[in-house]
This record gives structure tokens, sequence and C-alpha cells, in this order.
């Protein structure tokens, strides 16, 4: 089951495009900052991107920071949207369930398809920026954000690091989306449904009178990343973004196999 | 003889309070082809949804194949084809693909064996020269097809169509007819839902008849087709007919409209009457005994014609237009 739904995801023309849209961003921005040489100051403007002119290496950081609060939870609220709504909207979940195939499976595989979708997203625009960032601005030793240069080594782990906690962070995302794709036959709803989730998470996030539940907002430590290029490492931030995260995954998978498992298919 | 669908007091009340199946108990023997025939609207989906374990029963049970549904799915399913309410596909992958897909999905059936499958169930629908085009592409009968391919690819025990012949043309429809007879030859079960009455009388030897969510008659198809005991005798000379079926004492002319007699027969074989007709000197055209249609039988039991449901008819065609878009 879970080879069928690799099969679906790979052979849908929509995943290739989103991969190259998601990676097109950074390249362009990249681009502006090597024709101009204008780079944004330091410390402002979207993380690392300031540093990025004297040093290539740093762009998959970069790159990850531009496509992290809109372009890539869009990706993966479209995906994971789709994952029980677009069969139930295309009719061919019903055929799924009769062949059989239980439905707590079913969920199951469409969560850990959209998991390697996230994987995928994430190494393919990390992966495209650091080629771009070697060929444009050239590689050197990576500074720390607080000052010491880092060992190469060392970089290169932060690096992956950040792609794994950058990858977790959106699993959250596809949960919201995959919950609410079980309650609906419209993929379109299930992801914007999500992405309204975000939105709300992101606008109370800077709002100061709502700082007692700001710690819980699903979107809070998303940029913790950064933390990972500090020297030495502040762990603090991004393990609580972890472990938010695995109580967001944990509560709204239950929630939507609860809904999955008795509801009557009528789609 | 065995029971393939079993379902006892089986009803469905939606969350809206729709009481869309009200205390349905089926019986379909092990090797019929079986007629499950409503108007729109009267519960047939729902019921077939429920025997499928798409949607649970709000009361009562249901057997597939000697299992309880839905709670031993995995072990009825695997032996049961389906096509419910209209076929559906991936619709940018090739019909060739969809069905590898499917096949891939469900338990049983290797990989190896796999393509020989697909062309097998392909050929047998009459779509092995399909080639490479995306389903999308498909005319509603092409998909029609592709869906009874999909529901043949584990050679099952047991077919469940919900409105097989859908958009196909008057060949294509007698083609699925003579390939369902066919698989019904070799042993398998058909189970098929339908608002056509022609197509439910042309094919199947049991039927049974819902109306609002009820059953309202289910009996073999010869049982429910009993002559009327009436005899449509055509002849040039009326009077005369009219006068020797009048000396037989028993029989009696109900009607006459031009060349045309009605004689209930009043248990006067008709052979003899035709022999008497003969020996008196009319020359008889025609003699029928007249038997009812399905319709006939349906308008006799729910006093209603079977085009009622006009609402829910404008509905059929706007999910015909859905799939095609």
């Amino acid at each position: 089951m879970f080879a069928v739904e690799m099969r679906k995801l790979l052979r849908r023309p929509r995943t290739w495009v989103t991969l190259v849209l998601l990676a097109g961003l950074p390249a362009i921005v990249a681009i502006f900052l090597k024709v101009t040489e204008v780079g944004p100051r330091p410390g402002e403007g979207p993380p690392f991107l300031s540093a990025v002119l004297n040093n290539g290496a740093l762009l998959p950081a970069a790159a990850l920071a531009l496509v992290l609060p809109i372009f890539l939870p869009v990706a993966v609220a479209v995906v994971a949207g789709d994952s029980i709504a677009g069969e139930a909207q295309q009719g061919t979940l019903r055929y799924l369930l009769v062949r059989p195939v239980s439905r707590t499976k079913l969920l199951w595989v469409k969560l850990s398809v959209v998991a390697i979708f996230i994987v995928m997203a994430v190494v393919f625009v990390a992966g495209t920026s650091y080629l771009l960032g070697m060929q444009l601005f050239g590689v050197h030793p990576v500074p720390s954000v607080s000052g010491p240069v880092l060992p190469a080594d060392d970089a290169g782990l932060r690096i992956v690091l950040t792609v794994s906690y950058v990858a977790w962070s959106m699993l959250g995302v596809a949960a919201v989306a995959l919950f609410l794709s079980t309650f609906t036959d419209s993929p379109l709803a299930a992801a914007l449904g999500a992405l309204a989730v975000l939105i709300a998470s992101q606008v109370l996030d800077v709002l100061d009178a709502a700082a007692s539940i700001r710690p819980y907002l699903p979107t809070r430590y998303w940029l913790a990343f950064v933390d990972l290029f500090r020297e030495p490492i502040f762990w603090r931030n991004i393990q609580r973004g972890v472990a938010l995260q695995a109580v967001y995954v944990a509560v709204l998978l239950a929630a939507a196999w609860a809904n999955f498992a008795s509801k009557d298919v009528t789609s | 003889m065995t029971s393939v669908i079993r379902t006892e007091g089986l009803t469905k009340r939606y969350a809206g309070g729709v009481l869309a199946v009200d205390g349905l108990n089926l019986d379909v023997p092990q090797g019929e082809r079986y007629g499950f025939l409503g108007p729109n609207g009267s519960g047939k989906t729902t019921t077939v949804r429920m025997l499928l374990g798409l949607v649970y029963p709000s009361a009562g049970r249901v057997e597939l194949l000697g299992h309880p549904m839905p709670r031993a799915a995995k072990h009825a399913l695997p032996r049961v084809g389906a096509l419910v309410e209209g076929p559906a596909f991936v619709p940018h992958l090739s019909g060739r693909v969809n069905l590898s897909l499917i096949d891939q999905a469900g338990p049983g059936g290797g990989r190896r064996t796999r393509k020989t499958r697909v062309d097998g169930v392909l050929e047998q629908v009459g779509l092995d020269a399909i080639g490479a085009r995306p389903v999308k592409a498909y005319s509603l009968g092409m998909r029609q097809r592709l869906g009874l391919a999909a529901a043949l690819l584990r050679a099952p025990e047991l077919l469940v169509l919900d409105e097989p012949t859908n958009g196909l043309d008057p060949a294509g429809i007698r083609e699925v007819r003579d390939l369902l007879t066919a698989l019904n030859e070799q042993g398998t079960t058909v189970f098929l839902s339908s608002h056509l009455l022609a197509e439910v009388e042309a094919l199947c030897t049991s039927a049974a008849i819902v109306h609002r969510g009820r059953l309202v008659e289910q009996a073999r198809v010869d049982d429910l087709l009993v002559p009327t005991g009436r005899l449509r005798v055509t002849t040039p000379q009326t009077q005369l007919a009219c006068d020797v079926v009048a000396a037989t004492g028993t029989a009696h002319v109900l009607e006459v409209d031009g060349s045309v007699l009605i004689v209930q027969l009043d248990g006067l074989a008709a052979s003899d009457l035709n022999a008497r007709l003969v020996q008196g000197g009319v020359a008889v055209d025609e003699l029928v005994v007249e038997r009812p249609t399905l319709e006939d039988v349906f308008l006799d039991r729910t006093g209603e014609s079977v085009h009622s449901v006009e609402a829910d008819a404008e509905a059929d065609v706007l999910e015909v237009g859905r799939v095609r878009g």
C-alpha cells in the first residue's frame, strides 16, 4: 500500500512543480544578491541572508528561512490536505476501502507519504541552494551567529540538524491538514483550513496581549533553527519546538484516526 | 443453498435524521443474478455502501460471504468485486496504471502476475486496445468498463454492482450483460443494483424491490412475472371470436380494442381456447399469453411510478456532469 501511494505521489506532476517552485524563490533571491551585491544589513531581513554574500555555505540555511513562513507550509498543507479529502473528491476513496485497505492503515500510509514529501522538499531546497551558493558566492568556513568560526564538519552537521528540525516542524502542519482532510471532501478546504490555523498562530505570536499562550503556538519555535548556528548550540528553544510539534502531531493524528475510522464514507 | 449476502433489520438513519434504509431483510443465495431494484433515492446506494462496510448501519446486521460486516471486512472484501455509484480513477494516469495501482493496493495477488491480471480484465471488458491515454480522456462508457475491470481483478466470488450499465450505448449494455451472464455461469454471484426495470428483467434471476428504504418484494423473477391469466387475441373477425369465447362458459372477453380482444381465461388453457377459435372458423393473427413486466409489478406493489422522483433524477445528471468534468 505504501508503494502504491508513493507511486501516486511521484507520478503526480504537481509534486515536481511544487519542488521546483520551492527551490525557485531562494534561487531568485540569491541571484539578485549576486547581481546587485546589496545585502540586507546584518540583523535585518531574513536570517543569514546578510552573511550569504560573503559565504555561499550559508545559503541553505537562508533558503530554509525564506520558504519557512509561507511557501513550505503552503506546499505541505496542499499535499497533506489532499490525502483523504482528495481521494474522497475523486471518488477513489471508496474503491481503496473496498479493496480492502483498512482505514487505519490508509491514514498511516498517507501520513508517511506526506512525511516523505516534506523530507524531499526540505532536502531539495537545502541541496539546490547549497550548490547555488557554492557557485555564486564560494564556500568559506562558516562563522557562527555568536561570532567564533564553526569547524567545517560541524557546519555540515548543523545543516543536517536544521533540515531535520524544519522537516519536523512541517510535520505539525501536515498533521493539521491531515486532520481536516478526514472531515471534508474538499482538499482545498483542508489545505486552506490548515493555513488559516498557521496564520492565526503567527498573528497571535506577535501580539503581546496573547503572550500567555505564546509558548503553545504551533509556529512559535519554527525559526528556532537559527540557534543551531550559535556556538555553543542554544538548545532550549529547539527542544521546546520539537516537543511542541510532537504533541500537536500526536493529538491531531489521534483525532484524525478517531474521526476517519468511525465515519460513514458517502463520497 | 448458502447465502452470500444476508441482512437482518438493516437500518440507516443519517446524522440529519433522514431514514435512508428501514429494516431491510435481504437474502441473496449463491449463484444468483440478483436485481436490487428501486427508484432513485430509495436507499439502494446506502444499502450497497453498508454491505461493503463504507457506511455503518444504525441498526441491524450484515453478513457478507458468511462474515459479519463491517467487522470482518478484511476476510470478506477480498472475495468481492464492487462498482459503487460510478467508477472513479486517478484522472491523469492511464487505465492500465490505475488498474495496476488498485491491484497493488489490495491483499493477495503478487507483483509478477499483476500484468497478466490487468491485461486479462481489460480484455474481458473489451478495453484491451486503450493504450496509454489518461483516464480523463475516456468517455463515460469507457470509464464504466474500466470500473467493471477493476471489480473483476481478483476473480471475485461476488460482484456488487451499482448501476453498471450507466453511460453505455445499447451495444455496450448488451456486452456487459453477456459478460455478467458468462461470469455467473462460471459461479460468480451477481448483485446488481439498478433503477432500470428492463435491465433487471433482462439479466436477473431473482429480484428485490425497495421503496423508500423498505423492502416491498423479494422473489425469483419467474415468480414475479407469472402470467396474469389474460390472453391477447388479434383477429380480423372480432365479433365471431367474441361469440366463441362466450360459448366456452368459463372464459370471457374483458375488452375489445380494434382487432384485439383481451380475454380473461379463468382456468381455461390458452391452447384450449386457441383450438376452439380455430374450430369456430376464427382466423387468428396473434395469440399472446399476457405476462406482467417488472414495471407492472413495481407499480402494483408500490402504487408509484419508477420515474416519480424527479429531483433525484436531476441530481443524477449533475453527478454525471461532475464525473465527466
